[in-house]
């Protein structure tokens, strides 16, 4: 007999857990600081996004524009803690939907097996064929430019990932012995893949959301900086550095501090990701231990 | 008898897996089913608990009646209700027999809550009393534990306390102890026992250890290749086994005090259902195969307490 975990959930062990590890409190502390900038942006700034300033425009970073101004003379730091707004609420939002869909599909799919399964298969095999980027500019050109449509794309894009996880998972845990033992005492299909695959599939498909997180804020910044993203005067850190390209050389700090913001925070994630992956030490429960 | 079984054939595809088996067991009694892997213990165990459609299989004819009723042909709605409620099962391996994540507590609640409408603390104060009788120390505190915190013995009396938290009146236990220590076995099968001659529960055991069926079981089915080889109460087949393979599985069994090398294996393989012999299915590794083995399947006659399926059975008997 070992001693006994307290009474606490999974999750939050494992989140406190990846804490713990040096590389999970710096890229968490980042995480949490970006989210809290953006949550309280109104606060933390006396200047507006959208509050134009001509003749102060191309300022260099100073004490009065920590980061500078961009063409119109817009604070830079107040449109990069704005543009976090939309950068991460559209990403989180859009792999939330993303993961919910893929689950219940891939679940499904694994779980009934047969002619479903395979159509499923083979519609999330026919987008998962193409890059991720591809998908979501036919997809953006389909349902237009804006906030809406990115999340769309971003959804679609990265569902085949999500199905083809879950659908995975659920077919090697569907043929463990306590699933047999469930049914055997009398448990229905949906107790069991409620109760029993889902819990045990969660783990790993929590991670791969966490880190397709870091790869849909790449891909909203991408969108936005062909112009299909949230659309001016909302900021958002791939239409800052869009409008910076054109001043490159004569105001470098428009492109680069929200090309900075974007590859720190993605570094972040991923650098989280790892250290959940640890934490929740997936392939050990893989398993069955 | 509460379980009554006749002529149980079983199909899997264009297989025909299993053929042919009868037993019956009664309550406050341990039915032992017997033979080597690869014999269809398991298999009798998933059409008894009605759980062959899993592996794509199908009772094609015979008969298993419980209490009155034909599991045979019952439909999957009436069948599950059963499960768990008259019918418990305790499954092979108890190291993977439990859900990783969740915690000991709920797992057994679950089932008293399912099957016999107990509230969650009803049936946390039933899982607790289970586990005392199950000799569990600290029963409330286990209830906490996740499965890998506990010992393998440990976790079988958990998977076996699930199996009774419906108060069954039957239970089938694949292969309860081979996955245990040899000490933690005892220990399990002395459980079994005890429960079943308290509680007035059937207990079908399935398992390839002959120690432990003379030890605790009051009849046996041996079966081989998918057929009744012998079935008989547990005394007079000890004393006289009427059937080549049974006095062979008996030959097998290591006791102290034995000459080195003189432990009796039986040579050859199970066939697999595919490459099952004509006539009597045994006769390729039969002592005493003669001729008619070869060709004629042999009929199931009474013998001393039982039955028995062998051409020489009589000689076998007398030797």
């Amino acid at each position: 007999m070992t001693t006994l975990a307290p009474r606490r959930a999974l999750k939050e062990t494992a989140i406190l857990r990846a804490l713990r590890s040096p590389t999970g409190i710096i890229a968490g502390v980042w995480l949490i600081a970006l989210v809290l900038m953006a949550i309280f942006a109104p606060i933390l700034t006396s200047y507006a996004f959208d509050a134009q300033n001509l003749p102060g425009a191309y300022a260099a970073p100073s004490a009065d524009h920590w980061l500078g101004t961009d063409e119109f003379g817009r604070d830079l730091l107040t449109r990069m803690m704005y543009g976090a707004r939309t950068s991460l609420s559209v990403s989180a939002i859009a792999i939330g939907i993303s993961v919910t869909a893929g689950m219940i599909l891939g679940a499904s799919a694994g779980y009934f097996g047969g002619r479903f399964d395979r159509a499923v298969t083979m519609v999330v095999d026919l987008t998962w064929s193409f890059p991720e980027i591809l998908v979501a500019l036919m997809l953006v050109a389909i349902i237009g430019p804006g906030v809406t449509g990115t999340m769309t794309a971003i959804a679609v894009a990265y569902l085949a990932q999500f199905t083809r996880l879950t659908r995975a998972q659920i077919m090697a845990i569907k043929g463990e012995t306590y699933v047999e033992a469930s049914r055997s005492l009398g448990a229905s299909d949906s107790y069991i893949v409620f109760h029993h695959l889902i819990p045990n599939a969660l783990a790993p498909v929590l991670v791969s959301a966490m880190l397709a997180t870091g790869d849909a804020i790449i891909l909203e910044a991408t969108l936005g900086f062909f112009g299909l993203g949230a659309q001016p005067p909302t900021p958002s850190w791939g239409g800052m550095m869009s409008s910076g390209t054109a001043q490159l050389f004569k105001a470098p700090w428009i492109i680069l501090f929200p090309g900075l913001a974007v590859a720190i925070t993605v570094i972040a994630i991923n650098l989280f990701g790892d250290a959940l992956i640890r934490a929740l030490d997936i392939r050990a429960k893989s398993r069955g231990t | 008898m509460l379980l009554d079984v006749k002529d149980l054939t079983v199909g899997i595809g264009i297989v025909e897996p299993l053929s042919g088996i009868s037993f019956a067991v009664d309550r406050g009694e341990i039915l032992g089913l017997v033979g080597e892997s690869g014999s269809g213990k398991s298999l009798t165990a998933l059409a008894v608990t009605g759980l062959l459609p899993l592996i794509g299989g199908r009772i094609t004819s015979g008969s298993v009646m419980f209490d009155g009723t034909d599991l045979a042909r019952l439909p999957e709605t009436k069948l599950r209700p059963l499960r768990g409620r008259r019918i418990g099962f305790i499954t092979q391996n108890p190291m993977t027999a439990l859900d990783p994540v969740q915690r000991i507590g709920p797992q057994v609640d679950v089932v008293a809550r399912m099957h016999l409408g107990l509230s969650a603390a009803a049936a946390r104060a039933k899982t607790v009393d289970l586990l005392t009788q199950l000799r569990i120390p600290e029963a409330a505190v286990i209830c906490d534990a996740y499965p890998h915190q506990l010992s393998g013995g440990m976790k079988q009396r958990i998977v076996i306390a699930m199996a009774l938290a419906g108060d069954p009146d039957l239970i089938v236990a694949d292969e309860p102890t081979t996955a245990l220590d040899v000490t933690v076995q005892a220990q399990i099968i002395h459980i079994l026992a005890t429960l079943v001659k308290e509680r007035g529960l059937a207990l079908i055991l399935i398992t390839h250890d002959m120690g432990v069926v003379a030890q605790i079981c009051d009849r046996v089915a041996v079966l081989y290749a998918g057929r009744l080889a012998e079935a008989r109460e547990v005394r007079p087949l000890f004393a006289a086994p009427a059937h080549p393979y049974t006095a062979a599985l008996i030959g097998c069994i290591p006791r102290a005090g034995i000459e080195p090398g003189a432990l009796k294996g039986i040579p050859g393989t199970v066939p697999g259902v595919a490459q099952y012999p004509t006539g009597c299915r045994f006769h390729p590794r039969c002592p005493k195969a003669t001729e008619i083995c070869l060709t004629a399947i042999p009929q199931i006659t009474p013998t001393p307490g039982g039955t028995v399926a062998c051409h020489h059975a009589l000689e076998v008997a007398i030797v």
